[in-house]
């Protein structure tokens, strides 16, 4: 099978991209194209970009009026401040496990659970559905308490007191990650082509065998655009691992920078803030930049020609 | 390209559309459902263990005073919770301001991100970096996120006000974003627009890459043009992928809390009722009434996934 | 930890010489560019030393040996610039005890910081023995604390409003470890500039705003006349207080629990503050926080503000623009009867976990925390305000923060407490209840005088709760 194939999107591309028409319509409507990019550019970037100039700044510089667009002077102290500070990294290998436990563990489920969802015949298939979207219609405040109870193994049932481990924001994680998984690669595996796998089946391949090792191939694409969100989900998840959590065993980045403080409690480390949200967001970029192949290559990629 | 065409059928049913009973009548399919039960499984055994409990235990104390590290004895109140919450009028003004907050940012959203998804699915000279661009702000931490939109907006230092003001003469005089209460609200909603587009233009791309290129082909020998074909073709193609996107993104503006409180804390002129339920739950440690917000929450927005699923298979039909 | 590391650490905390980081980047090779950029940094961070923990004399204190080798869990603040001093200080206890304390670091947000303690405490936690709370905690955590009279007993005397604000029924919930006021900051440059002086009345205030407003904006468009708090959230009670205290109104609820908020001079106060918005003070202030108002008043773009001691030292600093032209003192008072300064008090406790499992280690922790000599070295080391009235005397913290001299009389005699401890475990019901009323009246959503019979209602229904 030919996964890598480029995607066919050349097809939709006379949809967005103007034609190289010499006519005014054409002129206009490429100019306008472009505006439109760079305003959404500015409006996504900026944000950021302001966050960079932000962490060099010196401290007293954040508040100057008129504000200053690059540092006057330039302030590496707020990278050293992080990057210096051990609890801080070990608060990054934390979520680096957390996020990328869970999000295994949703695609495992998420994937088994939404192949029977998508394609086989069973009754309470919609009961099932919104039972599992169920999960994550309540505010994650409201079900704090009893996660609490539960994560502290102090519920009716006798469990292991998980309190300030990592498998406990796992397991929690997967109360907003699991039913994003599920309903995605649901649709994901119902608008599959069905002549591979019939094709495997009357081989005399079982349901499973087909989905492991036809469907699940195929659904690759799929499988990274979730997986991706559910990651960044699990990384930029705060009220649970601040909960579940007292110390650099199991707390997150997103605790750690929630904890910087200036002298006192009043005063706002803005540009550490700033430095340490840059340093954790530039893994998650690289990440999408490593995968964006993959996410684009999109459902059909190749997977025909089998 | 004919290949495609031929594994995607047109008339692909779309989720929780099913036609026709689910009811398997052969030995295959007792076989099926049988499989289809085991695989679905650990997803079950996921609810049932970290989602059953809470739900049960939130329904429970609603009808409860408890509260939390209290030294008081909780007691059963019956509806109590409930009657009060509906005749209190910030619940309702904050009901207000969230379904104003969700209808307003989910369209922007959808709208964006469709554009941003077309964009991105067509092929021009540096769409990787505008690919990858679009997806920082999804990445960017939310606790911190909010903090600098309103350091951005801040009424004499911030740097919306400069630019506008001091670079680009839009505005004659500083606004105070956040405070105004014309500005107020529109500000909160365009940093949510900014957060979370590109989980919305990421799930409709997926969406838009099922979609068989013949068919367009088709349809301009029949001489429709761009914007005939998104109505006529795209739109009723990605669907499936709108309703998930729709329901997931609905589900989470509804319970939209960090924007709202980094930028107005508790103010009641911008409250939302995850807001509200937090200021219940938390600093009043109350979580009988606030279990009770909670819940209703939850109706919301049960109520809000029918009538998406209701309205798409409108559309179908 | 070596030594050299151990320098470079301070360093990096702003609390090592010059001379002695470049010694020990020189050790271990560091190249010398690198660690002049650690200098720097620390030092921006920080202007705090060392000199009052390296003077820490624990002669006097008795801390007891008996419970040698017991471990402790305490939850002390957030992740700033002063925990490597904190850390220096917990081991000094545990050479003196051998008890070993694992220390934790809690939220910034004490609004989480406190559901952080009521998810514990609820769940009866073994987990955690001693921690911070806030002054406005004691009614609310109570039923979780040990009884520490007996160990404040033995520290000395501390101010008797902060000791009877951490005293529920009988109970000693917390011993005062650092306290806080709000206070009134001014540029000294500029009220001399216009020929005023320090406002005694909030109507001197608003003139001497109007006018240094109106002079400076010729040059500087964005100048303000005074900046505050005004979001809805928990600061608006303390500005908010002090307004109708200063002006005679009462205080929400008086520690009989008689419900006083419905009074003219408190709706006065009220609709005064009302009259700054968009005048002497920015539009945007309703929104602000502490540190909104500090960014305005830092970069030299206001004439007053209400604020914490915190910003005393930050104004002060050697990067800052206004550095040398700062005044601080009492806020104003009203022109009533009954005006008086009034300054909402603030500041941190240390409270012991009644689930504890080592009891008697969490009190000699919280004792020695709080002692006299701590307080000293906290107090030259990070300006932190004392509790124990006789070190506002003392010659080495006064040589260190100047300007504590004059806040004795503070907390002496000025310093308001939030009606917290009257109202028990509902205080964050009263205090939402009524940030939330006055947030209304200062943004014109509501008239003063309604919405205030109306808070009087929602606390009187409150209060019937208890």
């Amino acid at each position: 099978m030919a996964q890598n194939a480029v995607p066919s999107t050349e097809a939709l591309d006379h949809l967005v991209v103007p034609k190289r028409k010499t006519d005014v319509v054409g002129i206009i409507s490429r100019v306008f194209f472009w505006i439109l990019i760079v305003a959404l550019m500015f409006y996504t970037l900026f944000p950021f970009y302001w966050a960079i100039v932000s962490s060099l700044k010196p401290n007293n510089e954040i508040f100057a009026t008129p504000a200053t667009y690059w540092p006057r002077n330039l302030d590496l102290s707020h990278y050293q401040f992080v990057l210096s500070n051990g609890k801080f990294l070990q608060a990054l290998r934390n979520s680096i496990i957390v996020s990328v436990g869970t999000t295994l563990l949703a695609l495992l489920f998420g994937a088994t659970g939404a192949y029977a969802l998508g394609r086989l015949k069973f009754r309470g298939r919609t009961a099932a559905l919104y039972l599992i979207l169920a999960m994550t219609m309540f505010p994650a405040v409201a079900i704090l308490g009893s996660l609490f109870q539960m994560v502290r193994g102090d519920w009716f049932l006798h469990t292991p007191n998980l309190y300030n481990t990592k498998t406990a924001l796992v397991i929690t994680y997967l109360t907003f990650a699991l039913p994003f998984t599920v309903w995605v690669l649901t649709n994901f595996f119902k608008a599959m082509p069905g002549e591979l796998e019939e094709a495997a089946l009357v081989d005399g391949a079982t349901n499973f065998r087909a989905f492991w090792e036809i469907l699940l191939p195929l659904a690759m694409p799929g499988l990274v655009t979730t997986g991706l969100l559910a990651f960044i989900g699990a990384w930029n998840e705060y009220l649970y691992a601040l909960t579940f959590t007292t110390d650099y065993r199991a707390k997150t980045v997103q605790v750690a920078i929630a904890q910087f403080s200036g002298n006192t409690e009043y005063e706002l480390p803005f540009a550490n803030k700033m430095a340490a949200s840059v340093i954790v967001t530039v893994p998650l970029i690289a990440l999408v930049l490593i995968f964006q192949r993959k996410i684009l290559a999109g459902l059909t990629s190749g997977a025909v020609k089998g | 390209m004919s290949a495609i065409s031929d594994v995607l059928p047109a008339d692909q049913p779309p989720i929780l559309n099913m036609k026709g009973g689910n009811k398997p009548t052969s030995a295959v399919g007792r076989r099926q459902e049988r499989l289809a039960w085991i695989m679905l499984f650990p997803s079950l055994l996921v609810v049932a263990v970290v989602a059953l409990y809470p739900l049960f235990e939130t329904f429970r104390l609603s009808l409860t005073n408890t509260r939390l590290a209290s030294a008081r004895e909780p007691r059963y109140v019956g509806l109590e919770n409930y009657t009060d919450l509906l005749t209190d009028p910030l619940w309702w003004s904050s009901f207000q301001h969230t379904v104003q907050f969700t209808v307003i940012s989910v369209l922007i959203e959808t709208v964006l991100g469709m554009i941003i998804a077309l964009v991105i699915n067509s092929n021009f000279k540096g769409r990787g970096l505008v690919r990858a661009a679009i997806l920082v702000p999804w990445a960017i931490p939310t606790v911190v996120s909010a903090t600098m939109w309103q350091w951005m907006y801040h009424d004499v230092f911030g740097v919306v006000n400069d630019m506008a003001v001091n670079r680009l003469h839009i505005l004659p005089d500083k606004v105070a974003w956040i405070a105004n209460p014309s500005t107020a609200l529109w500000s909160i909603i365009a940093v949510d627009v900014w957060k979370t587009t590109p989980f919305m233009a990421l799930l409709l791309l997926a969406g838009l890459q099922v979609i068989p290129g013949d068919v367009y082909e088709a349809s301009t020998v029949d001489g429709a043009n761009r914007w005939q074909q998104f109505w006529q073709i795209t739109l009723p193609l990605v669907a499936p992928a709108l309703l998930v996107a729709l329901i997931f993104r609905t589900l989470d503006a509804f319970r939209v809390f960090d924007v709202i409180f980094v930028m107005k804390g508790y103010a009641t002129e911008t409250m939302s009722v995850a807001v509200m339920a937090r200021q219940t739950l938390i600093d009043k440690a109350r979580l009988g009434e606030g279990s009770a917000i909670a819940a209703a929450i939850f109706v919301c927005i049960s109520v809000l996934v029918v009538i998406y699923t209701r309205l798409i298979k409108i559309e179908e039909a | 930890m070596s030594e050299t590391k151990k320098t470079l650490v301070n360093a990096m905390n702003g609390k090592a010489s010059r001379r002695s980081v470049l010694k020990a980047a020189a050790a271990v090779g560091v190249a010398a560019p690198f660690a002049a950029g650690m200098l720097q940094g620390g030092i921006q961070s920080a202007a705090a030393g060392e000199d009052g923990l390296a003077a820490l004399d624990l002669s006097g204190l008795n801390l007891s040996k008996d419970y040698d080798g017991q471990e402790i869990s305490v939850i002390l603040g957030a992740d700033g610039p002063a925990v490597a001093w904190e850390e220096a200080l917990v081991a000094k206890f545990t050479e003196a005890t051998g008890i070993k304390v694992n220390v934790v670091r809690g939220p910034e947000s004490a609004t989480e910081r406190l559901a952080q303690y009521q998810q514990l405490l609820g769940a009866q936690a073994t987990d955690v023995d001693a921690m911070m709370i806030d002054v406005i905690w004691p009614g609310i955590l109570a039923p979780h604390a040990l009884d520490l009279t007996a160990a404040m007993d033995a520290n000395g005397q501390y101010f008797e409003r902060i000791v009877a604000n951490n005293t529920v029924d009988g109970t000693l919930v917390g011993i005062p470890w650092y306290t806080d006021a709000g206070l009134l900051y001014w540029r000294s440059d500029l009220v001399e500039k216009y020929g005023l002086g320090q406002p005694e009345t909030w109507a001197d205030l608003e003139a001497a705003a109007k006018t240094i407003m109106e002079g400076e904006r010729a040059e500087n468009p964005d100048f303000q006349g005074f900046v505050w708090q005004g979001a809805a959230y928990e600061g608006l009670t303390c500005d908010a207080l002090e307004w109708q205290v200063s002006n005679g109104g009462g205080h929400i609820i008086e520690p009989d629990g008689t419900v006083s908020i419905n009074n003219p001079s408190a709706i006065d106060a009220f609709n005064r503050a009302k009259s700054w918005v968009g005048t002497i003070s920015p539009e945007g202030v309703t929104t602000y926080k502490e540190e909104d108002a500090r960014g305005v008043w830092q970069d030299g773009n206001a004439a007053f503000m209400r604020n914490w001691p915190y910003a005393w030292s930050l104004a002060q600093a050697d990067d800052s623009v206004i550095k040398g032209k700062v005044g601080v003192g009492l806020l104003p008072k009203g022109d009533g009867p009954d005006a008086q300064n009034a300054a909402t008090l603030g500041g941190w406790q240390m409270m012991a976990s009644k689930y504890s499992e080592h009891p008697e280690a969490a009190i000699e922790f919280c004792r020695f925390l709080t002692s006299e000599p701590v307080q000293r070295a906290h107090a030259i080391d990070w300006s932190r305000l004392p509790t124990i009235e006789a070190l506002y005397d003392d010659a080495a913290v006064l040589e260190a923060q100047p300007f504590f001299g004059e806040l004795k009389p503070v907390f002496l005699g000025g310093a308001v407490p939030r009606p917290s401890t009257v109202s028990a475990d509902l205080y964050n019901d009263v205090s939402t209840a009524y940030f939330t009323a006055v947030n209304e009246i200062i943004t014109g959503q509501a008239d003063a005088a309604e919405r205030v019979a109306a808070l009087e209602t929602e606390l009187k229904d409150i209060m019937a709760e208890l």
